[in-house]
């Protein structure tokens, strides 16, 4: 488990990183800083989505979550990597670079326990559905997007759902677990993260991540 | 590597000491030989040095903006800026060839070309005996730009650096 440790830690490290580049850039255009952005806004100012404020849980949980969102991630970002926006265009370039290696990574392990022993498979296919509601969101612009889908500078997310199911299923069926129905992929109606409508569990993590800048406000190492 | 500004005395003297900056995390090889330095251009103002970043979240960043202040210190009085680029994004095929020796020495097994293993994947050969019979322990290891491998000739573990 100490390798695991270690890659869910690098996994980290990346999107921690590029979430840098993404603050910094809406930092540049709105005057917040990045450590602004990111310690200094309540929850309801968060947009990400639903998936990925989830429980750690067990690990099949931590891993469901992973790939879900990770085989989402590598379409998204090869899309935004041709943005018209070149500086959108640059960091999704040099993240896709990370992603591909993430989705390698949780892909395998999905088949790993889907495909293992019977606890294993339960406890993997428990994690799926549990968390296949919140796949929807992935899929459903709000209308800020569509005004950026259109002018060329946002990623058109509605066209990623096809080729995410056809990935997810590909990597289920070997997993021998059974994809959800569609029906199930809620958050369509956009009123989700997007929206900064949470789940309970962002405010848990947000007070970890919030507490020391906002106890110490400007602190530095 | 841009040497359009060779003839200026003050930026070669720059990438000269560049070349002595290590790579906080693998101090076998220098940070342009590792080809994160892509650019250095002196004027009588300033020293602008243009770096990249190997991995987004990679935690020597700072160290590395450090340790090139300091280097630079001693060889021009410039103000001296730092910039980061993202475009194109760094690959470790920009690994110079000196570079990959060193890994190898250190015992690191140096990365495979990228666009090379793409659709197959790669014999991966021992840094300690040379063998090629070697296996992936973990995909990720002690720095974002290393995997674990194990020898199974010599039963030695090693460090692969990823290609990316």
């Amino acid at each position: 488990m100490l390798e695991e440790d270690i890659a869910s830690t690098n996994v980290g490290l990346d999107l921690l990183g590029q979430a840098r580049w993404w603050l910094a850039y809406v930092g540049d255009i709105d005057g917040r800083s990045e450590d602004r952005l990111a310690y200094f806004r309540e929850s309801g100012d968060f947009r990400n989505l639903l998936l990925v404020e989830q429980p750690n849980g067990n690990y099949a949980d931590t891993i469901a979550r992973q790939y879900l969102f990770d085989q989402w991630h590598v379409l998204l970002l090869a899309e935004l990597a041709t943005s018209r926006d070149a500086r959108i265009a640059g960091i999704a370039a040099k993240a896709l670079t990370e992603v591909r290696y993430h989705v390698e990574r949780s892909s395998r392990w999905v088949i790993r326990l889907g495909d293992g022993t019977d606890l294993s498979h339960g406890r993997m296919q428990a994690a799926i559905d549990a968390l296949w509601m919140y796949t929807g969101e992935m899929f459903a612009p709000d209308a800020s997007e569509r005004g950026l889908i259109d002018a060329g500078i946002a990623a058109d997310v509605e066209a990623l759902r096809v080729p995410w199911l056809a990935d997810v299923r590909s990597v289920f069926a070997e997993a021998t677990l059974t994809v959800p129905a569609d029906s199930r992929m809620q958050g369509a109606n956009g009123r989700g993260g997007k929206r900064g409508v949470h789940t309970e569990h962002l405010s848990h993590l947000l007070a970890e991540m919030q507490v020391l800048p906002r106890t110490h406000p400007d602190a530095h190492w | 590597m841009n040497l359009r500004n060779a003839g200026d005395d003050v930026a070669r003297a720059v990438w000269t000491a560049l070349g002595g900056v290590p790579d906080p995390e693998i101090p076998v090889v220098s940070i342009v030989e590792l080809g994160i330095v892509r650019d250095v251009r002196c004027s009588d103002d300033e020293c602008v040095v243009t770096l990249t970043l190997t991995y987004s979240g990679c935690p020597a960043m700072r160290v590395i903006e450090s340790d090139v202040r300091s280097a630079l210190a001693r060889v021009t009085d410039r103000p001296l800026r730092i910039v980061t680029a993202l475009t194109p994004p760094w690959s470790s095929d920009a690994l110079a060839p000196e570079a990959r020796r060193k890994l190898a020495t250190a015992g690191i097994a140096p990365p495979g070309n990228v666009s090379r293993i793409v659709f197959q994947r790669e014999a991966v050969r021992c840094p300690n005996c040379g063998s090629t019979r070697t296996e992936e322990i973990a995909r990720f290891g002690s720095t974002a730009c290393k995997a674990q491998y194990r020898c199974r000739d010599c039963l030695e573990p090693f460090d692969y650096f990823k290609p990316h």
